[in-house]
């Protein structure tokens, strides 16, 4: 057991006394939280758009104080040409133009019908279905505002709840996606270039050839990093709480021990990577490509997995990341208890006895 | 004399391959046992098979008197491992370094103490007790790697060519510290492929393809090949040989 202090006291040496260790260690967290809680943020706020206004009748009026009072938009008024419209979204610098036509009112108040042309730059194609989406919502309620008086014959009115997330805010979704990222990338590449530096530097013999048991190897040099990962798990915590006021509406013991058997789950694999490879730099390259863009691509929480085709579907059950995604949303956000993630967690438990079976069998391979 | 090394017709193979053919001999405790072949002739193999680092296809072998595959973890106890690769770490102090491999090895705290002071005055390193390994010149690092894979006091230790890249004189102290050890009562196995260094030990083996071709003190080899140097006698027999380096 002191044996085992000692090698836990030395680990935990080696990540204080490299830098770069410990600027991915805490750095990193703070840099994508504070990233994908505020730049990167997929929300539409304050996007320059045009309107022209050739009707300048009573009811344009109203409509546009309407659309400026929306803090989606930066309305800027001006009667600009065709051309002039066109140059100003080549440029990028309007994503939306809105065009009252002459008689836009009298249209509206006689013939019972008006239009209004909403031009949308489409070469991003998510921004542009969202900013038409919200100007139609401005105009339905205008519209409905103006008839409120008139009973219709046939009405069905859409009953609009948006749960867990009422204000559509990013930030909780991208909370539980920076944490199964972050996670993976502690355990994974740090555990597996700890153990294969010591097999590069030739250290690992001696360790072997001591009396010190090589799964207590294994295990001393995991333990550090499920600590400094838990340690981060509460950074990451405060960070999105304090700073992207997202909530934790689950039960907070449950949020850890679903981390822990992440953690454990993402040590497994990096203690196989390292079985299977001999220097630190492919150990690097295997945990980078084989972790890092998966765990990006397939967790949900940047691309949504119900869009991928069916072979990428499948593909993302493989990942680790993404059922400890779908925990962390359950809990965090949707303030679920365990029965309603028993089925993953099952999944990443099963997931770790597989590496560590993996793993074992590699070590015993090594040493016969 | 006592044993404390002996193997039957010991056989490693990977796949074809025979990296250790059939080798039979005997260490006697307190010798210098010079352990000598040709880059790939398979000493290392057969070092790691000894240390428990390998398991052996074929053969019979003791060490300290312990079955090598049986009690694995008595001969862990009871020997000491130095690697070609050097072997401390370099992101740690001196001492920490002497307390970390004093610590795997069970000793006690204060054990730890004195031996870590002993060991650091006779290595004349208590100023650099303090400083980063990194930052000691390669010999220093040698000495101090020795040092430290015998702080446990082995009966046995194993040097796989302990002295690779190192300048002629940092070797001579470094065999200082080997005869020190030798003298003490310590049996020191090591591998080496400088021919000058055999002259050094008690008793010389040469390995040629995976096998011993020859085993004895360095007159009587020189004595047997008609040869003035240890260098003319690894010649002539390496000249048998079959296998490139591997």
């Amino acid at each position: 057991m002191k044996q085992f202090l000692i090698f836990i006291k030395k680990e935990f040496a080696h990540v204080f006394r490299d830098p770069k260790t410990l600027l991915m260690l805490f750095g990193l967290p703070i840099v994508q939280i504070v990233l994908f809680g505020f730049a990167l943020s997929n929300e539409v706020k304050n996007t320059k758009i045009v309107v022209a206004d050739y009707a300048k009748d009573h009811a344009s009026q109203q409509l546009i104080r309407k659309i400026e009072a929306s803090n989606y938009f930066e309305t800027e008024r001006s009667l600009k040409s065709a051309t002039e419209l066109e140059n100003s979204f080549r440029q990028g610098k309007i994503h939306m133009a809105v065009i009252f036509p002459v008689g836009f009112e009298n249209d509206l108040l006689h013939s019972g019908k008006a239009q209004v042309q909403l031009i949308a730059d489409a070469a991003d194609p998510n921004l542009a279905t969202t900013l038409i989406s919200y100007m139609n919502s401005v105009v339905r309620e205008y519209q409905l505002e103006m008839n409120k008086d008139i009973v219709l014959p046939y009405v069905i009115q859409p009953q609009i709840q948006m749960l867990y997330n009422p204000e559509l805010r990013g930030a909780p979704n991208f909370v539980p996606g920076v944490m199964s990222l972050i996670l993976m990338l502690i355990c994974v590449m740090m555990t597996s270039i700890s153990i294969v530096r010591e097999k590069e530097m030739g250290t690992m013999e001696i360790l072997l050839v001591s009396p010190f048991k090589p799964i207590l190897v294994i295990l001393s040099k995991a333990i550090p990093y499920l600590i400094l990962s838990i340690a981060n798990i509460i950074m990451i915590l405060l960070l999105s709480y304090f700073v992207l006021d997202v909530p934790i509406k689950g039960s907070i013991v449950l949020l850890f021990g679903e981390s822990i058997l992440f953690i454990i789950t993402a040590l497994s694999l990096g203690v196989l990577i390292s079985t299977r490879t001999a220097s630190q730099q492919s150990a690097m390259m295997i945990s980078l490509m084989g972790m890092l863009l998966p765990t990006l691509l397939f967790t949900g929480f940047m691309f949504p997995i119900e869009n991928m085709p069916l072979p990428l579907r499948i593909l993302s059950n493989v990942v680790p990341a993404h059922w400890y995604y779908l925990i962390i949303k359950a809990v965090m956000i949707k303030g679920l208890g365990f029965s309603a993630i028993w089925r993953e967690t099952l999944i990443l438990f099963g997931m770790t006895l597989f590496f560590l079976a993996m793993s074992l069998r590699n070590f015993k391979i090594r040493l016969a | 004399m006592e044993t404390v090394i002996q193997t039957k017709q010991l056989t490693k193979k990977f796949g074809d391959f025979t990296a250790v053919n059939e080798i039979t001999f005997e260490v006697f405790a307190g010798e210098i046992f010079g352990f000598l072949g040709a880059n790939g002739a398979g000493k290392t193999t057969a070092m790691k098979i000894l240390c428990g680092l390998l398991k052996p296809t074929s053969g019979q072998a003791t060490v300290a008197g312990f079955d090598i595959y049986k009690q694995p973890e008595q001969i862990k106890r009871s020997i000491g491992y130095m690697s070609q690769k050097f072997s401390l770490y370099e992101d740690l102090t001196v001492y920490e370094n002497i307390r970390f491999y004093a610590g795997i090895y069970g000793l006690r705290s204060k054990q730890i103490k004195e031996k870590s002071e002993e060991l650091l005055e006779r290595l004349n390193l208590q100023d650099y007790k303090k400083k980063l390994v990194a930052e000691l010149p390669l010999g220093w690092k040698q000495k101090l790697s020795f040092s430290v894979a015998i702080i446990h006091q082995p009966r046995i230790v194993f040097l796989d060519e302990p002295t690779g890249g190192v300048d002629p004189v940092t070797r001579r102290q470094f065999w200082d510290l080997i005869y020190e050890a030798s003298s003490k009562g310590m049996t020191i196995f090591v591998t080496t492929h400088y021919m000058d260094e055999a002259e050094y030990c008690n008793r010389v083996s040469m390995m040629v393809d995976g096998a011993i071709e020859a085993l004895d003190t360095p007159s009587e080899l020189k004595r047997i090949y008609k040869a003035n140097s240890m260098d003319e006698v690894f010649q002539e027999l390496a000249r048998k040989a079959v296998r490139t380096a591997d």
